[in-house]
């Protein structure tokens, strides 16, 4: 883990910014002039399916550029770059997020799990496994989020954390196919499996 | 192997895997992110980088300038690849608008620069570099204002398809009961979920193309013509899709863009297209203007029918012809459909799943529920009464195999239709205004000539490979059925190699034609595989028989695996028997929708398809297939749609948060019912696409569902909130 990571500060990191800006033409001057890859990168050590990996990454990559780009893990899949699809959804520290919308160097030290941390075609998880007895799928793009998805939904459930459609918040939350619905709809699926993905989640969530 | 005639009786209505419901063979790889993407091989072409497309900022007129030094002079930039520098390049009858614009500009987010560098962040940055200058003309990007000149003067029709029976003026003016109504239907995007994307690497003057396609064989000849090179020297391979829709029947300009960068960099060059280019650098379907009048007696009959559309698209492209499946719907003896296209300086518009029919459902289906309600008629009634005979369009053409009546007394019946209130906003749950609708549907059934080869090896196991593509329609699945089925072995001794053009050339995925014509194409090639085997045996081909991996003929068995390896290769194609046939699919479409009686806002219910297809060869996938139409045409209804900025002609929305299709939330619960038919003038599976067939009909439902429920009719598409709530009855 870098040191140098925790020690920024958000008013230190504007600063720097502003400050590359001033000499932005002075850093280019100096890349045209060594190799044509000169990037500033920064190191950046997080677990990702339960094993630690270590990258030097320009800063500017997102953590979806990074698991898809650098460490070839393409099951997350990038849809629109945008937080507006949901196709690369992993989940870090037990909560789901959209992988495109965060840099890859704010996870020093996260836990990261993608869909081939979940299970591989030879040890699927109940949920792949759900997706496909029930069809939960057609072009397979938005499939992999869709899962992962899933996944960390059924524990915000499970930790009765409540949604726009919970109808009463003094009872225990659960996994109705209004509750699912609702909690899944950040993931777009364009070829429409919506009706066999529900099914599939609730044959899960009801064990 | 060529169809010349209707089949009889054929292996497959004695199948044990074909028509059986079976999960994916490729579910495990989908499920696990194993499955490769155009983008994703990592696998394939080392040292790749990246390419980051520059879009036109403007959407008529030319590049006065691109400053490029500061783009070229970025850390890690390998290649500036710009308009104003490159060569024009050739064009292909695969596409309207040149892929790579400039210096003239032809449409909004038109490709006119590549930037290649180490990294997609460098590429990125880079491109933002490049500072372009434009001489900008006046544009036509009104359709409304298009039509409405068209009126006065016909040079403005640059294209028409006009089908007349009859003559209907008169018979219309003559009708005792009139409908005459105009509906209107916006642009929409494909939003397939994987953008174009390709990884291009040259070997000498051989190019590879790992890209996204729904056509193999039309991409290459496209690729092939714009480069200006022998196709023979370009490969293909588009093993997995991330949807497309029509969107990927043509190659766009990330395909090209990256064989260009490839070149200029020296290195394998891999390109996505950013979403937000998306909608305006890629084709979408287009807008719409639609015109129905039906005239008929009293007691429903039909006398009279016209449907005509217009709509728009740059000089050369094609049109929009919402009146297709009025040609074939509704008996009538004096019609008319025509389609008609103006010309519009917005991006190209194409192919959109079910191109026609889908937008052109949204019109007759609402005007039959309106005349309907004229006649104070049950709209089941009302379409079971004009059922044709024959083509209404053409009536010496026959229909090859037609159950639309069953389909509608099958739905009407499952859905519980008995239970509809006739007069609309007369139920009420609390808040909620209920109410149901019904529309029928209607899609051609096209078939195309289809290849395949396939072969035995030493173990016995086959495999089987062909051009044709899986765009989430479940070919890898229907075409190890089928050839499971033809050579007697068990589904998981088939492998499945799809998307590569250096297999024998299929049919490729569109228009629904995918399932039929290249199954049917396996089919071919199986039957010559089974003849070499007999005859390699010195077996009866009449009579040898193929099951459970052994191969017998009167009292000898030998086992498949002794004939391999071997290896047979056929293509699929028809006679002109056909042409006397109107192959179609039907399906009657249901919606039960609530609307919030204070707000306006529209739940769907529930929402049921009856489908006439023929032989469904994998129930559990068709009806996939068939559920996600209806989510499709449930955005059409109730939330898709591009806006035109008509000053400066682009499409606002263009990302997936502007441009709303439905999301979980949006669909209640829904059923699908297969009719079970057999359709033996098509193919000799007997079956038919239901892919497109489910887009065809249940917009309409929904919105004669909302007119059920509220009393409201919207004819301008979509039906949201502000056009509802303005005519909604007082709350009170």
């Amino acid at each position: 883990m870098s040191d140098w990571n925790l020690s920024v500060t958000r008013r230190g990191l504007l600063t720097s910014s502003a400050a590359v800006l001033s000499i932005a033409p002075a850093i280019r001057a100096r890349a045209a002039s060594q190799s044509s890859a000169g990037a500033t990168t920064l190191p950046v050590t997080f677990e990702v399916n339960g094993q630690e990996r270590m990258l030097r990454l320009d800063p500017r990559t997102t953590l979806l550029d990074a698991l898809r780009e650098h460490l070839k893990l393409t099951g997350t899949k990038k849809g629109c770059d945008h937080g507006q699809c949901g196709a690369c959804t992993v989940i870090v520290n037990g909560e789901r997020i959209n992988s495109c919308l965060s840099l890859a160097v704010q996870h020093a030290g996260d836990q990261v799990t993608t869909i081939e941390g979940l299970g591989t075609p030879d040890d699927l998880h109940p949920l792949q496994e759900a997706f496909i007895e029930h069809d939960g799928y057609q072009c397979g793009y938005c499939t992999p989020g869709q899962i992962c998805s899933a996944v960390a939904m059924l524990g915000e459930i499970e930790r009765g954390i409540p949604s726009h459609v919970t109808g009463d918040l003094s009872k225990a939350v659960s996994a109705t196919n209004m509750e699912v619905r609702e909690r899944m709809s950040g993931n777009i699926c364009r070829c429409g499996a919506y009706s066999n993905i529900a099914a599939a989640i609730a044959d899960v969530a009801e064990g | 192997m060529k169809y010349e005639a209707p089949v009889g009786k054929t292996i497959f209505d004695d199948a044990k895997i074909v028509g059986k419901s079976t999960r994916r063979i490729d579910g495990p790889l989908k499920t696990s992110g194993m499955a490769p993407y155009a983008y994703e091989r990592h696998d394939v072409a080392s040292g790749q980088v990246y390419g980051y497309i520059v879009g036109s900022a403007i959407a008529k007129g030319r590049i006065a300038s691109m400053d490029l030094e500061e783009a070229r002079s970025a850390p890690g930039v390998l290649a500036v690849i710009a308009a104003t520098e490159t060569d024009p390049l050739g064009s292909s009858n695969f596409n309207t608008a040149p892929l790579f614009g400039g210096p003239e500009i032809t449409h909004y987010h038109q490709a006119i620069a590549c930037v290649v560098a180490e990294t997609f962040e460098q590429a990125r940055a880079a491109a933002a570099l490049i500072r372009t200058t434009y001489d900008r003309d006046e544009g036509e990007y009104s359709l409304s204002r298009t039509v409405e000149q068209a009126a006065s003067d016909t040079s403005k029709i640059v294209s028409e398809n006009v089908v007349r029976n009859g003559d209907f003026e008169s018979a219309f003016a003559a009708a005792a009961v009139q409908i005459d109504q105009t509906y209107t239907t916006p642009d929409e995007s494909h939003a397939m979920m994987e953008p174009f994307a390709t990884i291009a690497a040259w070997e000498g003057d051989k190019l590879t193309l790992w890209t996204s396609n729904q056509m193999i064989a039309w991409g290459r000849a496209a690729m092939a013509s714009i480069l200006r090179m022998p196709k023979e020297n370009i490969r293909l391979d588009s093993p997995y899709l991330g949807g497309g829709f029509g969107g990927k029947l043509w190659v766009r300009v990330d395909a090209v863009l990256a064989a260009l960068a490839a070149k200029a960099a020296g290195r394998p060059v891999k390109i996505m297209m950013q979403r937000a280019l998306t909608y305006n650098n890629a084709t979408h379907r287009h807008a719409t203007i639609q015109r129905v009048r039906i005239g008929a007696d009293k007691n429903g009959k039909i006398a009279a029918i016209a449907h005509e559309c217009w709509s728009g698209n740059l000089t050369g492209g094609m049109d929009e012809n919402g009146a297709a499946q009025t040609r074939a719907l509704y008996a009538g003896p004096d019609n008319l459909t025509a389609s008609y296209l103006t010309e519009l300086d917005l991006p190209e518009a194409n192919a959109m799943r079910a191109p026609g029919e889908a937008p052109g459902h949204l019109a007759i289906e609402v005007a039959m529920d309106e005349l309907a309600e004229q006649l104070g008629m049950d709209p089941i009634e009302l379409r079971i009464l004009n059922e044709p005979e024959t083509l209404p369009s053409n009536p010496s053409i026959k229909f090859s195999d037609r159950h639309l009546v069953e389909c509608l007394r099958v739905g009407a019946e499952s859905f519980g239709w008995a239970n509809r209130k006739s007069r609309p906003g007369t139920v009420r749950e609390g808040r909620w205004m209920v109410g149901m609708g019904v529309a029928a549907g209607y899609r051609g059934a096209l078939i195309m000539k289809s290849g395949a080869r396939v072969s035995i090896d030493a173990r016995g196991k086959i495999s089987v490979e062909t051009d044709m593509t899986d765009i989430g329609t479940g070919s890898y699945t229907i075409i190890a059925q089928t050839a499971a089925e033809c050579m007697g072995v068990a589904l998981e001794d088939v492998s499945v190699d799809l998307g590569d053009s250096r297999s024998p050339v299929s049919a490729g995925s569109g228009g629904q034609w995918g399932a039929a014509s290249s199954t049917a194409g396996v089919y071919a090639a199986c039957v010559e595989l089974r003849r070499m085997v007999t005859e390699k045996f010195g077996y009866d081909p009449e009579t040898a028989s193929f099951a459970d991996g052994m191969v017998r003929d009167a009292n000898v068995v030998r086992a498949l695996s002794e004939a391999g390896p071997l290896s047979a290769e056929d293509t699929m194609t028809y006679g002109d028997f056909q042409k006397e046939y109107d192959m179609g699919t039907y399906a009657s479409h249901f919606a039960e929708v609530a609307v919030d009686a204070y707000t306006g806002e529209v739940r769907i219910r529930r929402m049921l398809a009856v489908c006439d297809a023929g032989r469904i060869l994998n129930p559990l996938t068709a009806r996939s297939q068939v559920i996600g139409a209806m989510v499709m045409a449930a955005g059409a209804a109730l939330t898709e749609e591009l806006a035109v900025d008509k000053r400066f002609g682009f499409f606002v929305n263009h990302d997936m948060a502007g441009y709303e299709v439905p999301v979980h939330a949006d669909i209640g619960q829904q059923s699908v019912i297969f009719l079970d038919t057999l359709d033996g003038v098509i193919a000799p599976l007997k079956a038919k696409g239901v892919g497109e067939l489910g887009i065809c009909g249940p917009g309409a439902a929904i919105a004669n569902a909302i007119y059920n429920a509220t009393g409201v009719r919207v004819r301008d598409y979509p039906i949201t909130v502000d056009k509802l709530i303005a005519e909604m009855p007082d709350v009170a």
